[in-house]
C-alpha cells in the first residue's frame, strides 16, 4: 500500500510523539487541513485509530510508522554525511528523500553509512534488518573506525559516544567532524593518525568514530604522477609500470 | 582582572546572547576574564560553578537559568559546540599560515614503530627489549658483575675493615660493636646491601628504564598488551605503572594515581604488590637462576600464571567501570644522553632518600630481635611453614629479611645460594614466594596512603598467606612430576 507523503509524515509525528515523547496520543485539534486528509487515508488502511479527538496507532502501524521515522533520519544522514547539506535545509530536504527510500532501498543506505545509530540532531535511529548482523560487508561512504581497514583513509563525519566522559576523551585527542583521520593498524589495538598525531584506542572508542571515506584509488592515482616518490608502495608502483611495458 | 583587548572570535549567536547574558550578570572579580568565566560555566565545569555559586550568592539561580536554557538549544553539549567552533577557527588560521609539504612513503622511524606494534614482531622486539635491558644490562652487569665487584672489592676489602678497625677502637663494648659491624651491623649489612647489592641494580634498570621512556616504546607496547591487560581489568595504559614496578614497587604504586578509574588502580596496586618483582629482587634472582635457564623459566611461568590467575579474578571482584584504553603514540626518538642521565639522577635520589632509612631500620631491628631472642623465636615459628613448602629451615630466615624488604629477603637468598644450601627445586619455589610477597615496609606504607586502611590491610593478608599457598602447590607439582632443576 502506498502511502501518500502527508500521510506518511504524520504517521511520523505520531510516533515521535508516542514513542519517544511523554503523550500517549495525537490531539486532533492541532492538525491542520492537509494533515486531515491523511488521517482519513491512514485510518482507512487501520495504521491509526481515533478515539476522543486523540490519534493512535495500531498494531498494524507502529512498524510502518517505526520505518518512516528510520527513513527519515537515515537521509538526514546521508544528506549530512555524504552530500553536506547545510542544517537549515537539512530537515525539509530529508522529508521529500525518505520517500524516495523504498523498501530495501533503506537497507543499502544504512549500510553504505555503516549502520549509525543516531540523526545528526542526536535522536536514536530505529535499527533495521541490516544493523543486526555483524557479517554485513563492508562499510562504503562512512563507516565506524572500527570496521575499516588498514591505510583506508577519510574525514571524521560525527562523534557517536555512548557517555560524556568518551565525547571529552575524543575531543582531548582533537576527534572532531572534519579532521583528517587514517587507519594504521586494527589489531591489537586500533591504531590511527589524525591530523599530525597517531592514537592507539580500544574497540570501545573506534566505534564511536564514523568516518567518511575518501576512495583510495584517488589516492593512489595522485601518488601515480608523482616523478619521485618514496617508499615500497611507490617503488612497487614503479616496478608495475616497468613490467607492463615490458610483456 | 584580565580584559582580551582583542575582539575575542565568536561562536553562534545564541551561544553569544547566553555569554553576555552571563557576563552581564558576573559582579564579582575572578583571576579570568569573564567571558572566559561564562564559557566555562556554559561547559558546566564543576570547580568554576563552586566559584560562582559562592562569588555571586544573589544572581547564582538566573545564572543557572541561562546555562540551561542554553544548553536546551543543543543536540550536543555545549563543550563539543565549543571545540567544533574552535577547531574551526584553528583550521582558518591553519590555512591562511601554514604550508603543508606533502611527503611520500614512510621514514626508517614510522617503519620501526609499525613494526613495534605489528603483534608478531612486537612481541619479538619486546622479547629482545627484556633480554638486552632486563636479562643482560640489569641482571648480568648490574646485579653479576657490579654486585660482585662493590660487595667483595669495595665493601669486603675496603669498607668493612676499615669500619671495623675504626668501631672496635672506638668502642670496647661487644653489644654496641655488632650494632654496627656485627652479623646485622648497620654497616656490614645494612649499608653495605644498600650501597652493594641494590644501588647498582636500581641504577641500571633506572637507565634502561629512561631509555624506554624517552624512547617512545611504551604507547606501542601498551597498544600491543591493551587486550590481554583487559582480561584482568586493566587498559594497556596500566604497562606504564606496571613496567616501572620492575624497578620499584613502590614508586610504581604512586604512578597509580595516572590512572583513570578507582578499579584500576586498586587492582594495579594488587598486582604490582604480588606479582611484579622489583629491580632488587629480578637482579638477585637472575643472577642465582641464571645459570639454570629451566628454572629461570618455570620462574617465570609461576609468577605470570598468578599474575593473569589474581588479576582475572580481582576484574571479576572488584566492581567499578570498565577501563577504556586510549593513549598517545608519539613519534619514536633517539633518547638524549643528558635526559637520561638527569632522569636516572633524580629517580635514584628519590630511592635513596626513601630506601636508606628503611636499610637502618631493618638492621636495628634485626639487632635487637637477635639481642632478644624474638628473632629466634619468630624463625622458629616460621620453619615448620618453610618445611612445608620443601625449603631448608635456613630459609625462614631470608623470610624474616623479606618481612622487613623483599630485596632485603632476595639478598638473603642470594647468600644462601652461594653458599650451596639452596638448590634446584626449592631454589625456584623460595624464589616464588619471595616474588609474591608484599615488597617491603615502604610499599605497605604507601598502600595505606593511596588506597586507604581497608584495602591495603585485606590485600596484606591475602598476600602472605597466598604466598606459601602457591610455594606449597609449586613445590607439589615439581616434586610429584620428578622434575629436577
Amino acid at each position: 500500500m502506498e502511502l501518500e507523503e502527508k500521510a506518511e509524515e504524520l504517521l511520523e509525528t505520531i510516533w515521535i510523539c508516542t514513542e519517544e515523547g511523554t503523550e500517549d496520543s495525537l490531539a486532533v485539534v492541532g492538525l491542520r487541513e492537509e494533515e486531515k486528509e491523511a488521517t482519513e487515508q491512514l485510518l482507512k488502511v487501520d495504521y491509526i485509530m481515533a478515539t476522543d479527538g486523540h490519534l493512535r496507532l495500531t498494531k498494524r502501524g507502529r512498524p510502518v510508522a517505526r520505518n518512516v521515522v528510520r527513513r527519515h533520519r537515515l537521509a538526514e544522514r546521508l544528506l549530512t554525511d555524504v552530500l553536506g547539506t547545510s542544517d537549515m535545509l537539512l530537515h525539509e530536504k530529508a522529508c521529500k528523500f525518505e520517500h524516495l527510500l523504498d523498501r530495501g532501498l533503506d537497507e543499502s543506505i544504512c549500510s553504505l553509512l555503516g549502520h549509525p545509530k543516531i540523526c545528526p540532531h542526536s535522536k536514536p535511529i530505529p535499527p533495521g534488518g541490516c544493523c543486526q548482523q555483524e557479517r554485513a560487508p563492508a562499510p562504503k561512504l562512512v563507516s565506524p573506525l572500527s570496521r575499516l581497514s588498514p591505510r583506508q583513509k577519510g574525514k571524521v563525519a560525527y562523534i557517536y559516544a555512548t557517555e560524556s566522559s568518551q565525547l571529552q576523551k575524543l575531543m582531548a585527542m582533537g576527534i572532531l567532524p572534519g579532521a583528517s583521520i587514517s587507519l594504521i593498524r586494527g589489531f591489537p589495538s586500533y591504531v590511527f593518525q589524525i591530523g599530525q598525531t597517531q592514537f592507539a584506542v580500544d574497540k570501545e572508542i573506534a566505534k564511536a568514530i564514523y568516518v567518511r571515506l575518501v576512495e583510495p584509488e584517488t589516492i593512489s592515482e595522485t601518488q601515480e604522477e608523482l616523478p619521485h616518490g618514496r617508499g615500497r608502495g611507490c617503488r612497487l608502483r614503479r616496478f608495475g609500470r616497468w613490467w607492463s611495458k615490458r610483456s | 582582572m584580565l580584559e582580551t583587548k582583542t575582539t575575542p572570535f565568536r561562536y553562534d549567536e545564541s551561544l553569544e546572547s547566553a555569554l553576555s547574558h552571563i557576563e552581564n550578570l558576573l559582579k564579582d572579580s575572578y583571576s579570568v576574564s569573564k567571558r572566559t568565566v561564562s564559557l566555562l560555566l556554559l561547559q558546566g565545569d564543576p570547580e568554576i560553578e563552586r566559584r560562582v555559586r559562592k562569588q555571586e550568592a544573589s544572581s547564582y539561580t538566573s545564572i543557572q537559568r541561562i546555562v540551561s536554557e542554553a544548553r536546551a538549544n543543543y543536540n550536543q553539549p555545549i563543550s563539543y559546540v565549543i571545540a567544533l567552533r574552535r577547531q574551526q577557527e584553528a583550521k582558518r588560521i591553519l590555512s591562511t599560515t601554514v604550508t603543508k609539504k606533502e611527503k611520500f612513503g614512510i621514514g626508517f622511524a614510522e617503519r620501526l614503530s609499525r613494526t613495534m606494534m605489528n603483534p608478531v614482531t612486537g612481541s619479538l622486539i619486546l622479547l629482545i627489549v627484556l633480554y638486552f635491558g632486563l636479562y643482560q644490562f640489569v641482571g648480568v652487569i648490574g646485579a653479576g658483575i657490579l654486585v660482585d665487584f662493590i660487595e667483595s672489592t669495595v665493601f669486603g676489602e675496603w669498607v668493612n675493615p676499615w669500619v671495623t678497625d675504626f668501631v672496635v677502637g672506638l668502642v670496647p663494648l661487644q653489644i654496641i660493636q655488632d650494632l654496627f659491624i656485627g652479623k646485622y651491623g648497620i654497616v656490614t649489612l645494612g649499608l653495605s646491601y644498600a650501597i652493594a647489592i641494590i644501588l647498582p641494580i636500581v641504577t641500571t634498570f633506572f637507565i634502561v628504564f629512561s631509555i624506554i621512556e624517552d624512547s617512545g616504546y611504551l604507547p606501542r607496547l601498551a597498544m600491543l598488551i591493551d587486550r590481554v591487560f583487559k582480561t584482568i581489568g586493566l587498559s594497556g595504559r596500566a604497562v606504564i605503572p606496571m613496567v616501572l614496578g620492575f624497578g620499584c614497587d613502590t614508586m610504581a604504586t604512586i604512578v597509580t594515581r595516572t590512572q583513570e578509574t578507582r578499579r584500576e588502580r586498586v587492582i594495579t596496586t594488587l598486582l604490582l604488590a604480588l606479582a611484579i618483582p622489583c629491580s632488587a629482587q629480578l637482579g638477585v634472582i637472575f643472577a642465582i637462576l641464571s645459570g639454570n635457564g629451566l628454572a629461570l623459566i618455570t620462574w617465570v611461568m609461576a609468577v605470570a600464571l598468578v599474575l593473569l590467575l589474581i588479576g582475572y579474578l580481582a576484574s571479576k571482584v572488584i566492581p567499578g567501570e570498565r577501563a577504556s584504553f586510549y593513549i598517545e603514540v608519539p613519534p619514536l626518538r633517539l633518547p638524549k644522553l643528558s635526559n637520561i642521565l638527569v632522569k636516572t639522577y633524580s629517580r635514584l635520589q628519590w630511592y635513596f632518600i626513601e630506601v636508606l632509612p628503611f636499610f637502618i631500620m631493618a638492621s636495628i631491628l634485626l639487632w635487637i630481635g637477635e639481642l632478644t631472642g624474638l628473632f629466634n623465636l619468630a624463625i622458629s615459628g616460621l620453619e615448620p611453614v618453610v618445611k612445608l613448602i620443601g625449603l631448608p629451615a635456613e630459609a625462614a630466615v631470608v623470610f624474616l629479611y623479606g618481612f622487613f624488604r623483599r630485596d632485603f629477603g632476595a639478598a638473603g637468598l642470594y647468600d644462601l645460594h652461594s653458599s650451596g644450601e639452596l638448590l634446584g627445586v626449592p631454589l625456584v619455589v623460595a624464589a616464588v614466594v619471595l616474588t609474591l610477597f608484599i615488597p617491603c615496609i615502604a610499599q605497605v606504607m604507601v598502600m595505606l596512603k593511596e588506597r586507604g586502611i581497608k584495602t591495603a590491610l585485606a590485600m596484606t593478608l591475602f598476600i602472605f598467606p597466598f604466598a606459601f599457598l602457591v610455594g606449597f602447590v609449586l613445590n607439589l607439582i615439581l616434586t610429584k612430576l620428578g622434575v629436577s632443576l
